[in-house]
């Protein structure tokens, strides 16, 4: 059986879980507890491991999605976690400009883990407050050919887009080592 | 969409930045301190920029802050130009030969640089975008580029840099110097200086008097390099945190990514793989 795997990124709850859960074929394996922190007590409980979720391609080849925890004192499993992957999603919740500079620093460590290509999911674009996509682009500072996608996490559609728009960057990419091969 | 938050989260010139680059139209208004301040901008232009409470004109200060009329002129003005718009105050003080239409030009321009320049230095504060909200045609706008205007702001945020730059770490505590000289014997305290001298032990680091003060971090670096400059106390080292091992200055990310694995499988089974995940994804 083989194994493929992408990593679903982003801030203290940028909406990870449910952005797994949209797609997974299995309840989304994570590990919550009890928040503690009261600068985090904004949800009762939160993902102190990783989420997992999965999705059977056939027989033989299987797609996990991994989310990462949120929280700064467990990004010591990022890398572990970024190891092999096929590519990554930075969830960012658009209502929360106060995320918007964590998210930068959560996708730039991820940017030096590997050069694997990701996109920008921009959730909650349903909601009043949410900023457009594209002033997110500017605040994050992403290069033009990163995609930054709208989202909501708990839309299956919005979700599948923001998946199939990572594959179609992730074949765009060995579009490139294919040429670099032949010259 | 709404375009706000907090200068905690942006900073001004980031804000500005944004502004410029997506060629924004509307009103910028940021809250902080009991203070509003109101910035226009026009196709990624500022356009106007006001401190303070709204008023039915501002022609008349804006020249005296200039030099061009003096506080009496700038009374009797204001006096008795009640009801009229700053466009026709400009008209009469024009004709009366008290100003230019230079002089009136480089006033207004020069005290919405002047809005603008402070504001870089608020760290806190609300903000809300209200895109296509213009300041009403009575007023005189003054087309400005914000390139310029990022340029100098940022110019003088130096001086938060080289606090940032100077005390780097807010964790870390700090003691009274053991060997006072007498340059200490006339030292002059403010009172927020008081506060934070109280505060002064190796068990609280500056980060702990800064919220037990309400300072922000600019304030408790800018207070605490006047004391460490005045001899008056020194940074206690402490030993280490236990974290995760940072890139070094000139270790590329280049480096860093040959740490993950690399792909074994050949470019034709990945990319099969790929359109596999594709077309079950689509399906879902």
């Amino acid at each position: 059986m083989q194994a493929a795997k992408m990593v679903i990124t982003g801030p203290f709850s940028s909406g990870k879980t449910e952005f797994i859960g949209a797609v997974s074929e299995i309840d989304v394996v994570s590990t919550e507890r009890k928040i503690t922190s009261s600068a985090e007590q904004i949800k009762e409980t939160t993902t102190v491991a990783m989420d997992f979720g999965r999705i059977t391609v056939g027989d033989d080849l299987v797609l996990y999605l991994f989310g990462t925890p949120g929280q700064r004192r467990f990004d010591f499993m990022w890398d572990i976690l970024s190891q092999g992957m096929l590519g990554f999603v930075v969830m960012v919740d658009s209502t929360k400009p106060e995320t918007f500079r964590e998210a930068k620093r959560i996708l730039e460590t991820f940017e030096g883990y590997a050069s694997t290509p990701y996109v920008v999911a921009a959730n909650k674009q349903d909601m009043e407050d949410a900023w457009e996509p594209e002033d997110l682009r500017i605040i994050l500072r992403l290069r033009p050919e990163v995609k930054i996608l709208p989202c909501v996490a708990t839309d299956k559609e919005t979700v599948k887009n923001v998946l199939l728009e990572l594959l179609y960057s992730i074949l765009e990419e060995l579009d490139k080592e294919e040429s670099a091969q032949h010259n | 969409m709404a375009l706000k938050g907090n200068l905690r989260d942006f900073s001004t010139t980031q804000l500005l930045n944004l502004i410029n680059l997506a060629r924004k139209t509307g009103t910028l208004t940021i809250q902080s301190n009991g203070e509003v301040a109101n910035m226009s901008f026009q196709e990624g232009k500022l356009i106007y920029a006001h401190l303070g409470a709204e008023r039915e004109n501002y022609l008349a200060q804006f020249l005296h802050n200039a030099g061009k009329l003096s506080k009496e002129q700038a009374d009797i003005i204001e006096t008795r130009v009640q009801g009229k718009s700053d466009k026709q105050i400009g008209r009469l003080l024009i004709q009366a030969g008290h100003v230019t239409q230079s002089d009136i030009i480089q006033s207004v321009r020069q005290n919405i640089l002047n809005v603008v320049y402070k504001l870089f230095t608020w760290v806190e504060g609300l903000f809300r975008f209200e895109a296509n909200q213009l300041p009403p045609p009575t007023l005189i706008t003054i087309p400005i580029d914000l390139e310029s205007v990022i340029m100098e702001g940022s110019r003088r945020l130096q001086e938060w840099e080289i606090l940032q730059e100077e005390l780097p770490d807010l964790d870390v505590s700090l003691r009274f110097t053991e060997r006072p000289d007498a340059r200490l014997r006339n030292i002059n305290l403010t009172v927020e200086e008081w506060k934070v001298i109280s505060l002064i032990d190796p068990r609280n680091s500056m980060r702990k008097i800064a919220q037990a003060n309400n300072l922000s971090d600019f304030e408790i670096r800018r207070i605490i390099y006047g004391m460490l400059q005045a001899g008056l106390v020194t940074l206690v080292q402490q030993p280490a945190k236990p974290r995760q091992q940072p890139i070094q200055a000139g270790e590329s990310p280049r480096r860093k990514r040959a740490k993950a694995a690399p792909p074994t499988e050949s470019l034709a089974t990945r990319r099969s793989m790929v359109e596999r995940i594709m077309d079950r994804i689509r399906g879902l």
